[in-house]
Formats: C-alpha cells, sequence, structure tokens
C-alpha cells in the first residue's frame, strides 16, 4: 500500500454572480437594428415596468467567474469510482460530432428530407440496442432512466387499458432494493406500489413474489444484478410467475455494465428493458443530464410506446407519428439527439467484442477491488453469507469501523476529496445496509487508479482511529469546508435564490 | 480501456485467485447466459474511422445555419454565445455525475446562480434545477396544484401547443386512476387569439385545481390581463400556473408580479442550441412559501454557511422529500435530468444582463412585427392577429390557393425552412406557426417575403 497525497483544490473566494461586475458592463451586445425596424410599445398591463436585478459584467468576466466555478468542481479529475453510475470514457471525437452544425443546428419539424443523417444514426442505434436487448424496437423520448421507467408505466396503463383491464390492473411489484424511480413513477402514473423485502439470499423470496402477484398486478419492475453486485439466479421464475399472472415484467438494465453482452432481455423473456446511455454507453452525464432512458419493447408493446418512432424506408427514413394506440408524449420531440448520437458513437468505437470485453473488465476489476477492501480492517461487505464473486459493483458496509470510532459513511465521502478521489455514493433509500458505500471500478480506470482509491480508504480508516475529528471535520482541502446542512430543511433558513438570500439574510449578505 | 492493456486482467485475476474471468460470472445460471450472438456493425476502434462514420452521416442534415429558418413550436432558433459552449463543454461540468457539496462547489454555485438569476427575471424567491423539458415542468406543476388543492381538473388554453399538451396529458390521465386530472380546454377568442375570458370564468369552480396559461403562448399571443386570469382563478380557490419564454422578461412583466403561484418555462431560449429538439428543459418556479416548497419534486439549491466562517457552499434543500429520498411517498418522481442546461441557462444570463434581455426582447418584437407586416402585404396571405404577439405568429394561405405542405415544398429548395404547418392542429384553415427571432435580419425577412411572393403566386 502507498501512502496517498493530499491534494490542494483550487479556491477563488468566487463571489455569487450577483456580486459581481457594475452598471453599464455588458457580456453581450446586438446589432443595431435597421432603419425599417418598426418600434413596439407593449399595453402597460404586461409591459415590464421593473429592471430586472441581473447582474453585469463583462464577457471576459463572466467566462473567467465560470472557469474558477469548473476549477472548483472536482469533476473527472481525480478517481471517481462512484457506484450505480458508471463513470464512463466520453469521447471527445463524440462530443465534437455533437457540437457541429449539423447536430447542434438542426430543428425536429424540419423536413425529414433534411434531417436523413440524424434518422440514420437514430436508426441504426435503435438496430444496436436491439441486438444487446432482443427487444423489436427502441425509442429515445425518455429524458433519463427515471424517464424510462416512467416510460414503461405509461406503456403498460396504454396497454391495460386497450384490454379494458385498467381498473383491475392496479399494482406495480418491485423489490426495496430497485432504484426509488421505479416505485415513484409507478406511483405518479397510479399504480399502487408493492415492495418485496429483501431475503438473507439478498433477493426477495420466490414465495414474497407469489404471494404479491395477482391477477391485479399491471407490471413489475426489476433490475438485476442490483446495486449490492447481487444477481437474481431465479429471474427467470419470476418471468414465469410474472406471465402466468398476465402481468407485464420490465427490465431495468441500470446495471447493464456488467452483463453486457452477456445477457439477453428477451431471452430472459422480459417484455421491455431500458437502457441508460448516459451512462452504460459512454455518454456524459453533465452533472445529471441531458440523460436520454432509451426504452425498449416487443413487439406485443411496440403500439403503446410514445411516438414518433423513426422508419427506414425505401427513400429513406420517416417518422412515424400515425400510432392510435400510443400511451403519448412522454416528453416533447424524439429525445436528447446528440447524447443518442454520442451513444452511438460509443457502441460503434467498441464493437460487439469491445462491449463485451468492457463488462469482463468491469467483473474483474471489482472483484479485485473486493478482494483488496476486505484487507481492511472495519469493512463489511454487504451479505457477507454471499461469498459468490460479485457483478460490477458491490455495497460495503462501514458499520464496524463506525461502531468503533464514530465516523461515518459521509465522513469518509467528505475526507476522499481531500485526496483528489470523487465521494463514493453512499446507497439509494432506504439504507438497508448500515453505513453503506457502493464502490463501482468500471473498465475506465486502471489499476493504478484504483489502487488509489482503495489507498485513500484504508488511509482514512486509519485516520478513523487515530484522529477522528479530522474526518469528521473534512474537508480540509477542498474550494469550501464542510457545508452546515441545518438550513436546507428549515423554511425560516433555506434560501434558493439571491433574491431569497438578501430578504433573509441581509444583515450577512 | 486502460484495463485492456495486455496482462492488466491476467494481473488482478492472479491476485483474487480466480482462474478466468468466467468464474467471476458464477452468480449467472448457466442458462441465463445469451444464445444468439451480438450482431452489432463492425468496430470502427480508430478516432479517424469513427470521426469519418459520424460526420458521413451527419452531413446528410441540412442546417438552419445553412438555412434560413422559421421554425419554432418548443425549440427556438436564437444566438449562442460562444462562451457558453466553452463553459458547458468544460468536462468538470459535462462529466462529473456527482460529488459531495465541498468537492463540487463550482458546479453547485453555478446551478444556485441559474436560479438565482432566473428568479430576477421571474420575480420570484424559488426556482427549482430544470426538469426534462417544459411539458414535463408543467406536468409537474398542475401535479403540485393538484396536492396543494386536494382538486382534480386543471384548465388549459384550447390553443396549446399539441406536443406539450400531449405531454400534460400524459402526466394528468387516464381517467381509469385513482389520482388522475381532467385537462378541461378553455375556449379562444378567435379575433385575438387569447383566452376567452367569459368560457374561463364559466369553467372555474369548487373542483378546479389551476388554471394554466402561456405569456407568451403556443401561438405567439401574448396575453394582455394576466392579472385578471390570475385574480379569476384566485377568486376560485385555483392555483394559477403560468408558462413564460424567459427570453421574452426584458420586455414582458415577471409573472411573480401578476399573481402567478406556480410558472414554468423553458430553458433552451437561454444559451442552448436546438440540438434537433435535445436542448429542452423545463423549470419551475414559485414564491418562497413552505407550501410551495414541500410539493417541488426535484433539486432546489440552496446557499449555506460553512464551518468557516463568513464563508458560503450550496446543497440541496427539501430533498428528502423527492422520490430519491421518499421512492413512491415523494413528491411526483425525479432523476437524471438536464442539469448542464442549468449551466448554460447561467452564463447566458451572465452575459445579458438587464440591458440585454430588454433589447433583445425589443429586437425579437420589432422583427416579428416587421415580417408580419411584410407577409401580410403578400397576396393571398394574411397574419392572423397581427401585431399582438411576441416571437411566433400563425400565417394563413387560404387565399393563396396552395396548401402549406405545397409552399414550404416550394420553399425548402430555396434554402428556406418554412413555418411549421398547424392547418390539422388550429381549424383555421391552412396556417403555419412562423417563428422570428433575434438571429433574423431585416433583409433575412424581406428575403423571406419575396420568395413567398414568388411561391404563392
Amino acid at each position: 500500500m502507498t501512502q496517498p497525497r493530499e491534494i490542494q483544490a483550487a479556491r477563488w473566494n468566487e463571489p455569487v454572480i450577483h456580486q459581481l461586475g457594475r452598471a453599464g458592463a455588458r457580456g453581450q451586445r446586438f446589432p443595431t437594428p435597421e432603419a425599417e425596424l418598426p418600434a413596439v410599445t407593449l399595453p402597460g398591463s404586461i409591459a415590464r415596468a421593473d429592471r430586472p436585478d441581473l447582474p453585469e459584467l463583462t464577457e471576459f468576466e463572466v467566462q473567467r467567474h465560470f472557469l474558477h466555478l469548473s476549477q472548483m468542481t472536482l469533476g473527472m479529475m481525480g478517481v471517481s469510482l462512484f457506484g450505480t453510475c458508471t463513470m464512463k470514457y466520453n469521447s471527445k471525437t463524440a462530443e465534437y460530432a455533437a457540437q457541429r452544425p449539423e447536430l447542434a443546428e438542426i430543428h425536429p419539424y424540419q423536413h425529414p428530407d433534411t434531417l436523413q443523417g440524424v434518422l440514420e444514426i437514430l436508426h441504426d442505434f435503435d438496430l444496436i440496442l436491439r441486438s444487446l436487448s432482443g427487444m423489436d424496437q427502441f425509442v429515445f423520448q425518455a429524458g433519463g432512466g427515471a424517464d424510462a421507467a416512467y416510460t414503461m408505466t405509461a406503456v403498460a396503463r396504454a396497454y391495460w387499458a386497450d384490454r379494458g383491464e385498467l381498473a383491475t390492473r392496479t399494482e406495480m411489484v418491485t423489490s426495496i432494493q430497485a432504484h426509488p424511480c421505479n416505485p415513484a413513477t409507478a406511483a405518479a402514473a397510479g399504480f399502487k406500489v408493492v415492495n418485496l423485502p429483501l431475503e438473507e439470499n439478498g433477493y426477495p423470496s420466490l414465495d414474497a413474489l407469489k404471494a404479491a402477484v395477482s391477477d391485479r398486478t399491471a407490471l413489475i419492475m426489476i433490475n438485476n444484478p442490483d446495486d449490492m453486485g447481487i444477481y437474481n439466479p431465479e429471474i427467470k421464475e419470476w418471468v414465469r410467475v410474472a406471465k402466468e399472472a398476465g402481468a407485464l415484467i420490465f427490465y431495468d438494465h441500470a446495471n447493464f455494465n456488467g452483463v453486457m453482452g452477456k445477457l439477453s432481455a428477451r431471452e430472459l423473456g422480459f417484455d421491455a428493458c431500458m437502457f441508460m446511455l448516459h451512462k452504460t454507453f459512454g455518454a456524459p452525464k453533465a452533472g445529471g443530464g441531458p440523460a436520454v432512458g432509451a426504452y425498449g419493447c416487443t413487439e406485443e408493446l411496440a403500439p403503446y410506446m410514445p411516438a414518433p418512432l423513426i422508419v427506414k424506408t425505401e427513400n429513406g427514413y420517416r417518422l412515424d407519428e400515425d400510432r392510435p394506440k400510443s400511451c403519448g408524449k412522454i416528453r416533447e420531440f424524439w429525445g436528447n439527439v446528440p447524447q443518442v448520437v454520442k451513444a452511438y458513437a460509443w457502441a460503434r468505437s467498441m464493437g460487439a467484442e469491445g462491449i463485451d470485453l468492457a463488462s469482463d473488465i468491469s467483473v474483474v476489476a471489482n472483484n479485485y477491488m473486493d478482494h483488496r477492501l476486505a484487507q481492511i480492517d472495519g469493512l463489511a461487505r454487504s451479505n457477507p453469507d454471499i461469498t459468490a464473486p460479485r457483478m460490477e459493483m458491490t455495497r460495503w458496509s462501514l458499520a464496524p469501523l463506525f461502531e468503533e470510532t464514530g465516523v461515518g459513511t459521509m465522513d469518509f465521502a467528505n475526507r476522499m476529496a481531500d485526496f483528489g478521489i470523487d465521494p463514493w455514493w453512499m446507497s439509494h433509500e432506504p439504507w438497508i445496509v448500515p453505513e453503506p458505500f457502493t464502490p463501482e471500478a468500471g473498465e475506465l480506470w486502471s489499476k493504478a487508479d484504483i489502487d488509489l482509491w482503495i489507498d485513500v480508504v484504508a488511509k482514512i480508516a486509519q485516520e478513523a482511529r487515530e484522529n477522528p475529528e479530522r474526518v469528521k471535520t473534512a474537508p480540509h482541502n477542498q474550494p469550501v469546508a464542510q457545508v452546515k446542512g441545518d438550513v436546507f430543511e428549515d423554511a425560516s433558513t433555506w434560501a434558493m435564490t439571491w433574491r431569497a438570500y438578501q430578504r433573509k439574510h441581509a444583515a450577512s449578505a | 480501456m486502460a484495463l485492456s492493456a495486455p496482462g492488466a486482467i491476467q494481473d488482478m485475476l492472479d491476485q483474487i485467485g480466480a482462474s478466468s474471468v468466467r468464474d467471476l460470472f458464477a452468480q449467472i445460471p448457466q442458462d441465463h447466459f445469451r444464445k444468439e450472438p451480438l450482431n452489432l456493425p463492425p468496430q470502427l476502434a480508430s478516432e479517424m474511422a469513427l470521426k469519418r462514420d459520424l460526420l458521413t452521416k451527419l452531413k446528410k442534415n441540412r442546417t438552419c445555419e445553412d438555412n434560413l429558418n422559421f421554425l419554432g413550436a418548443g425549440v427556438w432558433q436564437h444566438h449562442v454565445p460562444a462562451v457558453v459552449d466553452e463553459i458547458v463543454g468544460r468536462t468538470e461540468f459535462a462529466t462529473n455525475v456527482w460529488g459531495s457539496y465541498q468537492s463540487d462547489h463550482g458546479r453547485n454555485q453555478a446551478w444556485f446562480e441559474f436560479s438565482s438569476q432566473l428568479g430576477a427575471l421571474l420575480n420570484l424567491d424559488v426556482v427549482q434545477l430544470p426538469v426534462y423539458s417544459w411539458g414535463c415542468a408543467i406536468g409537474h406543476a398542475i401535479r403540485m396544484a393538484q396536492r396543494l388543492t386536494g382538486r382534480s381538473k386543471v384548465l388549459v388554453p384550447q390553443y396549446s401547443d399539441p406536443e406539450r399538451l400531449s405531454v400534460i396529458r400524459t402526466y394528468c390521465q387516464p381517467s381509469e386512476m385513482e389520482n388522475h386530472i381532467q385537462v378541461v380546454l378553455v375556449a379562444a377568442d378567435p379575433a385575438t387569439g387569447r383566452l376567452d375570458m367569459d368560457d374561463l370564468r364559466a369553467k372555474l369552480g369548487p373542483d378546479v385545481a389551476a388554471v394554466y396559461f402561456e405569456n407568451p403562448a403556443y401561438l405567439g399571443t401574448i396575453e394582455e390581463t394576466p392579472a385578471d386570469i390570475a385574480a379569476a382563478a384566485r377568486a376560485a380557490g385555483a392555483e394559477t400556473i403560468v408558462g413564460v419564454d424567459p427570453l421574452s422578461l426584458g420586455v414582458l412583466a415577471a409573472p411573480g408580479d401578476y399573481g402567478a403561484d406556480i410558472v414554468t418555462g423553458p430553458v433552451q431560449p437561454l444559451g442552448v442550441h436546438m440540438n434537433c429538439g435535445g436542448g429542452v428543459g423545463g423549470f419551475i418556479a414559485s414564491r418562497d412559501e413552505e407550501r410551495y416548497v414541500r410539493e417541488y419534486n426535484g433539486f432546489l439549491v440552496s446557499i449555506a454557511p460553512t464551518r468557516r466562517d463568513g464563508e458560503f457552499g450550496f446543497g440541496l434543500a427539501a430533498a428528502h422529500q423527492n422520490s430519491y429520498g421518499s421512492r413512491e411517498h415523494g413528491k411526483d418522481w425525479t432523476g437524471n435530468s438536464t442539469y448542464l442546461w442549468a449551466i448554460a441557462g447561467a452564463v447566458y444570463m451572465g452575459l445579458m444582463g438587464p440591458d440585454g434581455f430588454r433589447e433583445i426582447g425589443q429586437s425579437i418584437l420589432s422583427r416579428g412585427r416587421y415580417a408580419q407586416s411584410l407577409l401580410d402585404q403578400i397576396p393571398g396571405v394574411r397574419v392572423l392577429w397581427r401585431d399582438t404577439t411576441f416571437k411566433e405568429f400563425v400565417v394563413n394561405f387560404d387565399d393563396a390557393g396552395k396548401t402549406v405542405a405545397e409552399i414550404n415544398d416550394a420553399l425548402r429548395p430555396r434554402g428556406i425552412f418554412g413555418g411549421k404547418d398547424i392547418s390539422d392542429e388550429l381549424a383555421q384553415g391552412q396556417c403555419a406557426l412562423y417563428c422570428v427571432t433575434e438571429v433574423h435580419s431585416a433583409a433575412d425577412l424581406r428575403h423571406l417575403a419575396q420568395n413567398l411572393t414568388e411561391v404563392c403566386k
């Protein structure tokens, strides 16, 4: 083990933009209006009377301000094994293509004859996803993974309504370990949510499933492997139980990275699935989107998908809007098209063998990481009875160390950044593992990167015993010190805009 | 992939003590592995080959840079300052997923500055980070109103964007579900394109959760008495939800000043390229009242003190009420969204300042009016609701004896993308929705008029 070095993050003491600039400064000018343009006066009932309280800066000042902010964002400068999000290499070739006017400066209502290039790419990528999943049709309208889950609930509604069974098919079954978006979107769509608890083997028992599924079940939403890195070996039986009850079953492929090229959702019997192109397929996540949830389903469900679908004809590519059974729009237009193009670029640059190899690497790297983490005292692997190698991530627990030192997973996350390591992902709600953390090595990082990451964990574990206050008061070398979170739930102190801050905290503003 | 280097996998396998990669997939039963081999196109391993493939395809597109474009209707062609592209392209912003409040301090501050500047335009104190689209923002806002009032009917304008309306219906329906919301259309005044106030008042009642209207509206029309609409809604105990184009707010009154309770709008005009519709995002804003804040579904970024005296940082306020914290019991649902566009918007608004917004608003107004006057003089062409719109307006071609499709087909070889064909949706004859923005010079508009004159002959 090496001794990781602390870094000093950039620290600019950067004011909020409202505190910068001065009256009359300009960052953007417009052409002098041509003489023939008429002056327009709006009625007083709708004309703006006040001057918006916006900062006034030059272009350079704006650029410098935001460069300071970008430098105070750790981003991809260190090592991020941020589990459940699958950190990928985002190729600059794809970025270059996406910034071209042939993609950035096109309008979705242009005549399809003028959009043949982008339609071809979307069509070709649909075929790639069909091969990876076995599904019959994909659509990219969903704005992210949760939106793809929502798409499934909307498709399920339309499907059951078309069969006259929506009044009785009112329930959605998932597990307590499923991503929160699954139950949340189902609830928003009007379904009653049934959360199955996990058994000691890490997944809900077949008995629990059978007890939950009935002729009231509209759909089952499940991920596999889950965020613990555990694969449910009974998933085919789940599909059988679902089908026997007449329910739809949806594969949340959030953790596709470890099984891509290995599994086919269709061969396993699923009716529909989704891929998050912003993680698995190498399109940047951009700090929370624009993302894409690619939604795919079988021919039987395809009539209910949101329109339009892209159709290849003898004369080129067309948009099919004439879909009378469609569930309606999930979101305007056809999705985050540049992100789809970037995902297409990633898939083409990898090829079938590269995709298969990447899943190999992600699983090998995870198990290498598990092997080393197991040697650090105070850490516990979730479900310790499951000795089989985990998939591309594993959920761990700091509970033994926390009990010994009082240093918890949040403290670790804060301290990691002092070593140039992105804080780890802890767990989605609910925390069924105490003091959780969920690293995912993926295929991006080198063994040296992974070793550094683990060395930092070992270092902080050592600090927790020798100098717990050092960890609890972290970070020490970041742009700002630890943020006091007690204002965030207090209506008298939270301030989501500078206006609100000035009103509530005028004395200190 | 760094670990695809020779020996790296074997090195790790040796340390784990595994004999093969396949051993590590032991959790997966043998009969689960796919039987059908992958059928993907050949790998493009080199950057050069990939670039060639992408550009060969993309160059089949015709762009709004090389053509004169008048399409809008949810995605609009505006000038994107070059600095915006530089900042949103920064890897720290573009690729990082999530750190801590401290390690991602810069990104969080940029997010706060998006909300702060938009709040200054709206004259409102709470602005959530953008959701997937304007239509999604309206859908979430309507459901906020349902939770706030306990009522399940929303009034929306007859002349709504069919695209947004379809999204709204997805968020509200179908009627078989217990939590469904009935979407009721309010008639338009055919003389102005604005809401018919009599129809609005007739439909307002104790079952109405919210009145939704846009300013400017889908067809570009401006509601000149928005305070009257809000007052009527309030009198009936309903929430007022307004949709606004943020680029109009240098010249149009701030919705916070005329009684809006919840405000939504698109973020694409704030420095985001059209991206074939992939540049959309939608904001939700309100007053800083706890009863509203407690109904938000997504990410609200608040300024906060740190352990260092006099220093500030940023974090997520009221976070446990969203679905990440509360799963199906959360306020609606959220997920990865369009937060990079919040950074684009923060930069864009920082460049504009109050004078920039006033100038762009005036520029769009006067260019639109100029275009209307030119087009209205063309034989066979008639502009509906002249001189009462912002950015977009409806052009009727009935007297030209040609369909909009025919006219647009004739314009296209001339390098012009004519307005969106709305003949099927408006019931006002052969009509197109034209969008004129700051990118159109007076000469461009004369060029359009000249070509329309020729193709309408």
